[in-house]
């Protein structure tokens, strides 16, 4: 009895082609974007919080924990001071400290922030899931006029190992004047990593002294000119650097020494953890996330809604039909299941084209969201949590196809054996 | 339970003070005091339009409900019947013929002939091979092979009726309810419509309720009424 139901909804549903192919697109974009900005979210967020793996503190001068992370971590904005190189050796001596990496910022390379270091740098610095850095090509800098090149740094200005790059003094739309007299040469490229590590120049700290010999203050000191093969003669060891990240011996020792960093006498310092305030980064970035899921979640109710139309306008033109079905034995309750098992049947269909439709547009876009964005999209079926959103989507058309079945049930009982136009 | 303990004398359609009013409306539509359908008779129930023969045909197919009265069909009580098993009874003892617009416009002949079956296990039981009665009954109704596989939306208006008794006498149940199949016939159709129809009523042993306000084939039947004499209320507009 159940069965030739089911015979029925397939073959009405195919023959409202049109109207219900629509639907079924509909159905399946809007399935598309809320799982898509979910998996974005997701994924945006994840990518985030992995940002910097591996190291327990950050060390600045004080100011924002939000302000230090974005200066050291995502080269945004600038420090407003700097930190002695005797506070630094005094840090790496401290006896929880494992290793510490000075990072000196300040410098740009045709829009890319330079960053002095120091080989530790590639030695300590995780990103994602505790992945260490690797060299695409190349090995790390050694000379004082050596350069590692990130990977968005090598892909969009087409550097390669023995590459001659130029420097300039500051950042962004202020780094007009270069250090044109001293070019550095690449000597390694760095795989991608999806953090800010892509989008930097790393240059040893010397490097960084080297090239400001002869400046002082933002620009150069008027007559005085040191050429890059006397460079030698000076002392290049650091002076002040910026921040530095610091791994301890025991994790278990991080609040202590964060205390102890943040009370210490003399020049005021600020220590974080790079995860709890990645975090506290996240919150506010996020309300954009939760705005887009909550954009999605509104396409999606237009696409029920559009479910709802195309049943509730075929109705009419169907009552006829519903009436020879009701003459041939068919009950009230089996009109109300045949129209039931329609939407049902296509919003199960639009998940499912929703799915695969996203499926082949995340290995479609993915490799492009690396390049260009660095973010990782997995392309992947479903999840458990999306299998919750979907049942969540076949739930809401159950639920708005109750309005067509009930109008139709109405109809069947209220027409008799009338076969209506 | 209903042909178990049903005899050869058992009227077709038997009803008694059946009283119905569409919900609204001033009037009774229907409201009949006494009429009867014998078993195997071919009945030819005339009154003109607007007069309440397709009321008393849902009715008698157990799709609307009685206000009052008994209506027996087939020696079973429908008025104290449930919905369900209402629907369940018709499905299983009687064929529909409505005056157009009678197939599912998207199957194709063959299924909207098959249709009955797939709602009652009875008469798929009844009919055996639902493909071979389907041929069998195209065959008789002077409906060619190829066309069964057409949609019915396809098919000429007489080659719809035609598929359309078919559809009422498959799985052979005993009363054949015909609601004017012949009006959007022209005479000659009319008439050759008639003849089959009547054959497979009588081959069948079926009895037929045949409802036109067309008196001339009137004379092709074993009995004719008109609504008017039996029918109580004064609505109908004669
Ligand atoms: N579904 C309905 N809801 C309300 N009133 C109805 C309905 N169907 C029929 N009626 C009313 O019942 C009365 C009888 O209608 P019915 O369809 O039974 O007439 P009929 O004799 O079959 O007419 P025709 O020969 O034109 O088919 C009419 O006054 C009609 O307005
Ligand atoms: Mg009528």
């Amino acid at each position: 009895m159940r069965l030739p139901l089911w015979h029925l909804t397939l073959a009405s549903i195919r023959n409202r082609g049109l109207a219900t192919v629509l639907t079924l697109v509909a159905i399946a974009l809007s399935v598309t974007l809320l799982l898509g900005v979910e998996r974005l979210r997701n994924d945006a967020r994840s990518s985030f919080a992995n940002t910097l793996s591996g190291t327990d503190l950050i060390v600045g001068a004080r100011s924002g924990a939000v302000q230090l992370l974005l200066y050291s971590v995502f080269h945004i904005g600038d420090a407003t001071h700097d930190v002695s190189w005797s506070r630094i050796d005094a840090l790496r001596s401290h006896k929880d400290v494992a290793w510490l990496v000075p990072v000196s910022l300040g410098d740009s390379h045709r829009g890319f922030r330079v960053v002095g270091t120091t080989a530790d740098f590639f030695a300590h610095v995780q990103t994602g899931d505790r992945q260490p850095l690797r060299f695409a090509a190349g090995q790390a800098f050694d000379g004082v006029f050596d350069a590692v090149v990130g990977a968005e740094v090598a892909a969009s200005l087409g550097y390669a190992p023995g590459a001659k790059i130029v420097l300039s003094h500051g950042a962004g739309e202020f780094a007009a004047a270069e250090h044109g007299d001293k070019p550095f040469t690449v000597t390694g490229v760095l795989a991608r990593t999806g953090t800010p590590v892509d989008r930097s120049v790393l240059v040893g700290l010397a490097a960084i002294e080297a090239i400001h010999l002869d400046w002082q203050g933002g620009s150069r000191i008027p007559g005085v000119e040191i050429p890059a093969q006397f460079v030698g003669k000076f002392d290049l060891s650091p002076k002040r650097v910026t921040a530095a990240l610091i791994g301890l011996e025991r994790r278990s020792t991080v609040f202590r020494v964060q205390r102890e960093i943040n009370t210490s006498d003399g020049e005021p310092l600020l220590a974080i953890l790079p995860g709890v305030t990645l975090d506290e980064l996240w919150r506010v970035v996020g309300v954009v996330e939760r705005v887009l899921l909550a954009v999605s979640a509104f396409v999606v109710a237009v696409g029920l809604a559009g479910l709802v139309a195309t049943l509730v306008s075929s109705l009419s033109a169907r009552r006829r039909e519903l009436a020879i079905l009701r003459a041939l034995g068919a009950g009230p309750g089996d009109v109300f299941v045949l129209l039931m098992t329609e939407s049902v049947l296509l919003a199960v269909a639009g998940c499912a084209l929703g799915v695969m439709l996203l499926w082949a547009l995340s290995a479609g876009i993915a490799p492009w969201l690396m390049a260009e964005h660095g973010v990782q999209l997995v392309a992947r079926f479903v999840d458990q949590s999306e299998l919750v959103w979907l049942a969540g989507v076949i739930a809401a058309a159950l639920l708005a196809s109750v309005i067509p079945a009930w109008r139709a049930y109405r109809y069947s009982l209220a027409d008799g054996m009338t076969v209506r136009m | 339970m209903v042909a178990a303990g049903r005899t050869v004398s058992d009227a077709a359609v038997a009803l008694r003070g059946l009283r119905f009013g569409w919900p609204g409306a001033a009037q009774a539509c229907v409201d009949i005091a006494d009429f009867t359908l014998a078993a195997g008779e071919r009945l030819f129930l005339h009154g003109p339009s607007g007069s309440g023969k397709t009321t008393l045909l849902s009715l008698i197919g157990g799709v609307l409900r009685a206000d009052a009265g008994s209506l027996r069909v087939l020696g079973t009580d429908l008025v104290a019947l449930s919905g369900p098993r209402r629907d369940r009874f018709r499905a299983d003892h009687i064929g529909f013929i409505f005056q157009q617009f009678n197939l599912i416009p998207y199957l194709s002949a063959a299924d909207n002939i098959a249709l009955p079956c797939r709602f009652s296990p009875l008469r798929a039981q009844r009919a055996g091979d639902i493909g071979a009665a389907v041929a069998r009954l195209a065959g008789h109704l002077d409906l060619p092979v190829d066309l069964l596989a057409r949609p019915a939306a396809e098919l000429s208006v007489g080659q719809q009726q035609r598929v359309a008794a078919a559809r009422a006498l498959i799985g052979a149940p005993a009363l054949v309810v015909a609601d004017e199949p012949t009006s959007a016939l022209d005479a000659a159709r009319q008439d050759a419509f008639l003849d089959l129809l009547l054959g497979e009523c009588a081959a069948a042993g079926a009895s037929l309720l045949f409802v036109s306000h067309d008196l001339r084939l009137a004379g092709r039947f074993d009995r004719c009424v008109a609504l008017s004499n039996i029918n109580a209320t004064t609505e109908a507009t004669a």
